[in-house]
């Protein structure tokens, strides 16, 4: 559920507090590409303040003061991005706190270069590359997850080959299952038009599975998954290690009473 | 020595083990501690809690822990010292051979001292190579493609240069290349540590073995179909084995694609001490049953035969070390006079 009060009229709809509780709506939806998780759920972000007149600010931080260069870029770009998207903003300031590369690309950021502008020649690829290929990714670790699942309740191979997106939306299923399929139409799209009457099941070029196939298709994923789940375990716990978070962690701005009346 | 329920004796080399100086007298900046902070992460992250070190201990540990923790409390019998020098963030480097070699001196039988290269270092690096190997009659290199020289952020085998010093390690009768190729620092261009140049280089140098530290993690879908296509390329267990004890399952996934893609006598044991120590990773790999579901999904099993040629037979065959006669030499020094009649089976 979102916090926050976006999408209903409220007399306050346009205090800080409300503004605030935007601004984590929107963080919410900022994925680190390369787990796939969301840089408020990883716990990265650790401030999200908005001032008097409409600027916001954001602190992250990452698992190691190592965190690849992309990567931090990347995800730094995508929170700017999704903030400045909200009609009321500004201005956004993006700040990484305690990596080996900080200044360059707070510097990079605060100027809005790219990646490329801010790293020069050290750069190897521009960041939409990157981006599309842990989409990707992401689209198979998101597929495999619900295919398994799928066959796990008694679906065919060939039942499931030949879904469409449609019935797949229509598909009894418990809490679980409709997790993930929600998590897999978010990213669908990545991987060719995802219309209604279209296959809701196609590989990464957009061509329809095989069921005879399937399992062996499920298999060559496999390894998608394992990798994504070595980061995950690995990213957590050096995060946990780096800045103790026994104690759950609740970023300063985010105690401030965000409901009217209190 | 590890002795299984039923008295056979397996014989340990570790194939990875560091003995590094990371304490705040021997930082040279701020990369130097953030070095040591992330592998005190790492060790913190994934041992379990009882075999948690203090910080300042972690920094910089001295000679004798190093050994009870490898050959007395722990199982190993011998053990590989990897240089990694680091000089861009330390006064006296990280963990160099000249620091190794300390180890080296004083138990001759139980340590196998590697050298270190950095095609970055033109004509003056290939003679300290070979002035390094006369010395120390090196069998070993340690590379790390990511490291940090001046303004570059790494290089690749496939590079000219590099092709100049592995035909010099050849010449050297250097056989074993170990090329770290894995998570623990991720440079500017993460290219650095991909594992596509291995597999050109392990056709160009048929001669040479090339071990993948780390199996390449987090790409082991790309480095298991390079380790398939070479008969000369290996994966050391080093980082992929703590996850033993804080995620089985995810261990269990890593080393069955191991074993069904670069199979059991490819597979080789190491502890990254001191970031890991012996003990715990052996207890809890000799524990170790992949679970039926896994089994069933890859057909991958990990036998006593594939745990002992992973535990030191494959190191012993590439060292080129006779297990039988390494044995009676470490007995002759004593060196089990610490272990009980007792087994170490698998509670």
């Amino acid at each position: 559920m979102k916090r926050g009060v976006e999408g209903r009229e409220r007399p306050r709809s346009r205090s800080s507090g409300d503004k605030q509780s935007q601004v984590w709506a929107c963080l919410r939806d900022v994925m680190d590409p390369e787990l796939d998780e969301s840089v408020t759920e990883l716990n990265f972000v650790t401030r999200a303040d908005v001032d008097s007149k409409d600027r916001v600010y954001i602190e992250f931080r990452l698992p190691t003061y190592w965190c690849a260069a992309n990567f931090s870029f990347l995800m730094a770009d995508d929170m700017r991005r999704a903030i400045s998207a909200l009609d009321w903003v500004k201005g956004v300031s993006v700040v990484l706190g305690e990596h080996m590369y900080a200044d360059k690309i707070n510097a990079g950021l605060a100027q809005g270069r790219s990646f490329q502008e801010t790293f020069g020649a050290e750069a190897d690829g521009s960041l939409d590359d990157l981006r599309q290929t842990f989409l990707v990714k992401a689209f198979q670790r998101r597929q495999v997850a619900l295919l398994n699942h799928l066959v796990g309740l008694g679906l065919s191979p060939a039942e499931i080959v030949s879904l469409t997106l449609r019935e797949l939306g229509c598909l009894p299923l418990d809490d679980a299952g409709e997790k993930l399929v929600q998590r897999y139409l978010e990213r669908r799209s990545v991987v060719g038009p995802a219309s209604g009457d279209g296959l809701a099941f196609v590989d990464a070029n957009g061509a329809r599975l095989g069921a005879d196939g399937l399992a062996g298709y499920l298999s060559s994923l496999r390894r998608v998954g394992i990798n994504a789940e070595f980061n995950g375990a690995l990213c957590r716990g050096l995060l946990a290690a780096r800045f103790d978070l026994d104690t759950p962690f609740v970023p300063k701005s985010r105690t401030m009473p965000a409901s009217p009346g209190t | 020595m590890y002795r299984t329920a039923k008295g056979e004796e397996i014989f340990v080399i570790d194939g990875h083990t560091h003995f590094w100086d990371g304490s705040p007298a021997n930082q040279k900046n701020i990369h130097g501690k953030q070095f040591i902070d992330c592998f005190y992460a790492y060790h913190s992250n994934l041992s379990p809690p009882s075999e948690k070190w203090e910080k300042e201990k972690f920094e910089k540990y001295d000679a004798k822990t190093m050994f009870d923790d490898l050959f007395v409390t722990g199982y190993d019998d011998m053990a590989i010292l990897q240089p990694t020098y680091l000089t861009d963030f330390y006064k006296n480097g990280f963990n160099t051979t000249e620091r190794n070699s300390a180890m080296k001196k004083s138990h001759p039988d139980r340590f196998i001292l590697n050298g270190a290269f950095d095609p970055r270092d033109g004509t003056k690096g290939l003679e300290d190579l070979h002035a390094l190997s006369e010395k120390h009659k090196l069998k070993g290199v340690k590379l790390y493609t990511a490291e940090w020289r001046g303004e570059s952020k790494g290089y690749k085998l496939t590079d000219k240069a590099s092709y100049q010093y592995l035909e010099a390690a050849q010449k050297l009768g250097i056989k074993n290349i170990h090329v770290h190729k894995g998570p623990t620092i991720i440079p500017l261009n993460r290219d650095a540590f991909d594992v596509a140049d291995i597999d050109d280089v392990a056709t160009s140098f048929q001669d040479l073995n090339f071990i993948v530290e780390h199996c390449g993690l987090p790409r082991l879908d790309d480095f298991c179909w390079i380790a398939t296509q070479e008969t000369n390329v290996y994966a050391g267990l080093a980082v992929a084995l703590p996850f033993i004890h804080s995620r089985p399952g995810y261990f269990a996934h890593v080393i069955s694609e191991l074993l069904f893609w670069v199979g059991p006598d490819k597979i080789l044991y190491g502890s990254d001490y001191g970031i890991w120590t012996p003990k715990w990773l052996i207890d809890k790999f000799m524990a170790f049953e992949i679970p039926a579901d896994v089994t069933k999904e890859t057909g991958s099993v990990l036998s006593m035969e594939a745990k002992t040629k992973i535990l030191g037979l494959n190191a012993a065959r590439i060292y080129g070390i006779d297990v039988e006669a390494q044995k009676k030499k470490i007995r002759a020094g004593g060196g089990y006079a610490h272990l009980p009649e007792a087994v170490h089976a698998p509670r």
